[in-house]
């Protein structure tokens, strides 16, 4: 097999995120030959997700929830004239994969009674809800909190206001019936911060966005020769797993000859 | 019925460090081993490789490599009466599960105690006096002294291929190393690893101050080398993924790197995977085997002539208070020895933001990449008017860049918003952290028991921690916590954020998988749990 350029190589690590880009998929190229998707239906959807994409459905959250938690993480992390924001990121897609597998379910957590839900914070978390039942059990009360005082629904409100509601979860001001209000924002902020930043496979992060922000290379990784060079301006393309492993690929091919 | 094995002459709870060495000696001596690990084989390739090694999400959020809490977990409270609760999710420390234990994803920081800690009791009684220190700072001497350890400490270092700089070989000073460490019979085994820019910078703060900056003793390999077994290791590629992940380069010192592939080609050596200790057998002098449940959830006994407790920390207490051997400690009484003096280890924090000016970059690092000081560890200074004792180590590390968990902001930024995301825009390549790794002395309180109330997915009871940070341990705390602002400070930063030590120990954030105590080692049955070879006072033929 004819060997690639760094050019090509750069254009294959590339390619897991560019797949998240409208318009560039590789199937569109192909898309002559293949049934149309269905048409979008009526109306917007209010939401960055394309619809009919694989990517992009939903698996956990119900219209109204993808609604709620894609305004808030518009304002955790939000857009700015240099940066996308969380929402641009995929975050709505990543909390919702998430919740939707192991995480969401409680694995790997201790979920034996007897419950204590009022403990110290030094105890840790003493809910009996799963992440996923602690969204969608958060995401209900505060709706019905917001509805005794707004007819209006967090995502038709003006940003200043949303951070308002956000902040009266942080703090506690906003007292729900049995979900302790800031256990759920931080629940909430945790998985925002970790779906901008973690690697793209997971659904964020989309074009490693939050890696091109901050200056980190991603998961391709290993500096021995940079380590103790002070100073230095590393502004290598950032490669994640799907990068890596076209770049391993393309290294096996070559070993096979 | 439990299903009942052929006996062995040792057997082995745990397949990490511990189990691996003790494996790979006694199979060597003509001995009959089985190793019973909790969790699954893992081997360098294919389970640590690249790229998807390389995910901070699953390893160092979700916990990939640890033990599961929804099958075993401890419970935790701050102080006797009050009620112990599960920890349902880990996070302050992070026990391994799995072949190689916590020795896979550790960072490969291989420190020596200074001597002065191994006769704590007789030191500060020799040097302060009869009461310089409260009751309650309960201290005992060893029952072991570093000269008789070093020759140990030594083989241990050729083993794991230790990179650094000694500081005194033979009693005589060294250029570079630390000036502070008990006497080496000779250099490490490799050269140092290479200074980060955290490194760098944090350097040039402590000399300004007069201390002695020198490289941390490092298992992540500076160069090809073959250890005393026959393992060989590759130089370290400062990846900047050590902690909580397996090295996929046979660079930083694991089990399956450096000691298992040579228990494992002896035939006197079994490894048992998937197999979860529930208890130690005994006739009340001696051990007579361990029940265990194996991965199709039988339950067997495994008959031996002698059992040694491998698991990690903690949970070798726990297993001796659940299988009844020795006197379980009593914190109203005071009496009993087991799962008395639990200590841990007392972090704080520092970070240095040079706001723009200086590119750190974070991610060229390694777990065992650091810059440290030794002249605030217990043995290097004058505690005569301070009131307390042990100390502390200083050190910038570079291990990470990876921005889940490594985006610093400088003290007053917003949590979240848009200010939040430009700070950490502007700080996460000009920042260096500073961490302060600080002894903890036993305090009659803080111990191991079994909990009354959870129960584990075999239906035993949960090992129940009772921890707080003792009065000697904040005082020392603040001290060098304050060291090390004095640092922080001369490394020329535009600003520092200090974390001082918490009010109380919490079981949410990840501070160390440093757990010690519990079992403790000494020279008197009335005051400690195993003799100085490690073996049960009351159950000779049970140990660690």
């Amino acid at each position: 097999m004819k060997g690639l350029s760094r050019r090509d190589l750069l254009k294959a690590g590339a390619a897991g995120a560019a797949l998240t880009v409208p318009g560039t998929s590789g199937y569109a190229q192909e898309a002559d030959t293949r049934p149309m998707p269905p048409e979008r239906p009526d109306g917007p959807l209010d939401t960055a997700l394309e619809y009919g994409r694989d990517e992009d459905v939903l698996l956990w959250f119900k219209p109204d929830e993808a609604k709620f938690v894609e305004a808030a993480i518009a304002r955790l992390i939000p857009a700015d004239d240099e940066w996308p924001g969380a929402k641009e990121a995929g975050v709505l897609v990543y909390i919702d994969r998430q919740l939707s597998g192991a995480y969401g379910s409680g694995a790997r957590m201790f979920l034996n009674g007897p419950w204590k839900p009022d403990a110290p914070p030094q105890q840790g978390y003493q809910l009996r809800y799963t992440p996923a039942e602690l969204y969608r059990l958060g995401i209900k009360q505060t709706r019905e909190w917001l509805g005794e005082r707004d007819d209006r629904e967090l995502w038709d409100m003006e940003d200043a206001e949303i951070d308002e509601v956000l902040s009266a979860l942080e703090s506690g001001k906003a007292q729900l019936p049995s979900v302790p209000a800031p256990v759920f924002f931080e629940t909430l902020l945790a998985n925002t911060v970790e779906g901008w930043f973690a690697d793209p496979v997971y659904g964020g992060n989309r074009d490693m966005v939050s890696w091109r922000m901050v200056g980190f290379p991603g998961g391709y990784a290993q500096y021995l020769e940079l380590v103790d060079n002070y100073n230095y301006r590393y502004d290598r393309e950032p490669m994640g797993i799907a990068g890596g492993a076209a770049l391993f690929a393309q290294q096996a091919r070559k070993e096979d000859g | 019925m439990a299903i009942r094995k052929e006996p062995v002459d040792v057997v082995l709870v745990g397949g990490g460090a511990t189990a691996s060495i003790m494996g790979k000696e006694l199979a060597e001596a003509g001995q009959s081993v089985v190793a019973l690990e909790r969790g699954p084989m893992r081997q360098t390739v294919p389970d640590f490789q690249s790229p998807t090694m390389h995910d901070e999400l699953k390893y160092s959020v979700r916990h990939s490599l640890m033990q599961d809490p929804s099958v075993q977990t401890i419970t935790f409270r701050n102080f006797v009466g009050q009620q112990a609760l599960p920890m349902r999710q880990l996070g302050s420390f992070l026990p391994g599960e799995g072949v190689g234990g916590a020795m896979v994803h550790w960072n490969g920081q291989t420190w020596r105690f200074q001597p002065e800690w191994f006769e704590l009791q007789s030191w500060v009684r020799d040097r302060y006096g009869d009461d310089f220190l409260p009751d309650d700072v309960a201290i005992q001497d060893w029952g072991v002294t570093y000269d008789e350890l070093e020759p140990y400490y030594d083989f241990w270092e050729q083993v794991l291929g230790v990179s650094g700089t000694a500081g005194n070989v033979g009693g005589e000073a060294r250029d570079g190393g630390n000036p502070f460490e008990g006497p080496r019979s000779r250099d490490y085994p490799n050269p140092p690893m290479k200074q980060s820019a955290s490194g760098h910078l944090f350097e040039k703060g402590a000399r300004e101050l007069g201390l002695a900056p020198f490289p941390v003793p490092s298992a992540n390999v500076t160069r090809h080398y073959t250890n005393p077994f026959g393992a060989k290791f590759k130089p370290c590629m400062y990846c900047g993924f050590c902690e909580t992940y397996g090295c996929e380069h046979y660079s930083k010192a694991s089990p399956q790197v450096a000691i298992l592939p040579f228990a494992l080609k002896n035939p006197n050596f079994e490894l048992r995977p998937h197999s979860y200790v529930l208890r130690v057998e005994h006739d009340g002098e001696e051990a007579t085997g361990v029940t265990y449940v194996d991965a199709e959830g039988q339950e067997v006994f495994q008959p031996a002539g002698m059992v040694a407790l491998c698991a990690f920390a903690h949970h070798n207490p726990i297993l001796m208070l659940k299988s009844g051997i020795g006197q379980a400690y009593d914190p109203e009484t005071r009496t009993g020895t087991v799962g008395r003096n639990f200590t841990y280890q007392t972090m704080t924090g520092i970070s240095v933001f040079y706001d723009g000016d200086v590119r750190i970059n974070p991610f060229m690092g390694a777990g065992a990449l650091g810059t440290a000081t030794d002249d605030f560890n217990n043995g290097s200074f004058d505690h005569s008017d301070l009131g307390f004792v042990g100390g502390a180590y200083i050190a910038a590390y570079q291990t990470t860049g990876r921005p889940i968990h490594h985006h610093p902001v400088p003290p007053g930024t917003p949590r979240w918003g848009a200010e939040w995301k430009q700070a950490v825009a502007r700080h996460y390549n000009s920042t260096v952290g500073i961490t302060v790794h600080g002894s903890s002395t036993p305090h009659p309180n803080n111990y191991i028991g079994l909990d009354p109330t959870y129960r584990d997915a075999f239906g035993q009871p949960l090992g129940m921690l009772t921890f707080d940070f003792p009065h000697n341990d904040r005082q020392m705390s603040h001290y060098v916590t304050s060291k090390a602002e004095e640092i922080a400070h001369a490394m020329g930063g535009n600003e520092i954020s200090v974390g001082w030590l918490d009010d109380h120990y919490s079981i949410v954030p990840y501070q160390t998988t440093h757990n010690t105590g519990g079992a403790i080692m000494g020279a008197d049955p009335e005051t400690s749990v195993v003799n100085r070879y490690l073996q049960s006072w009351t159950c000779t033929t049970c140990g660690w």
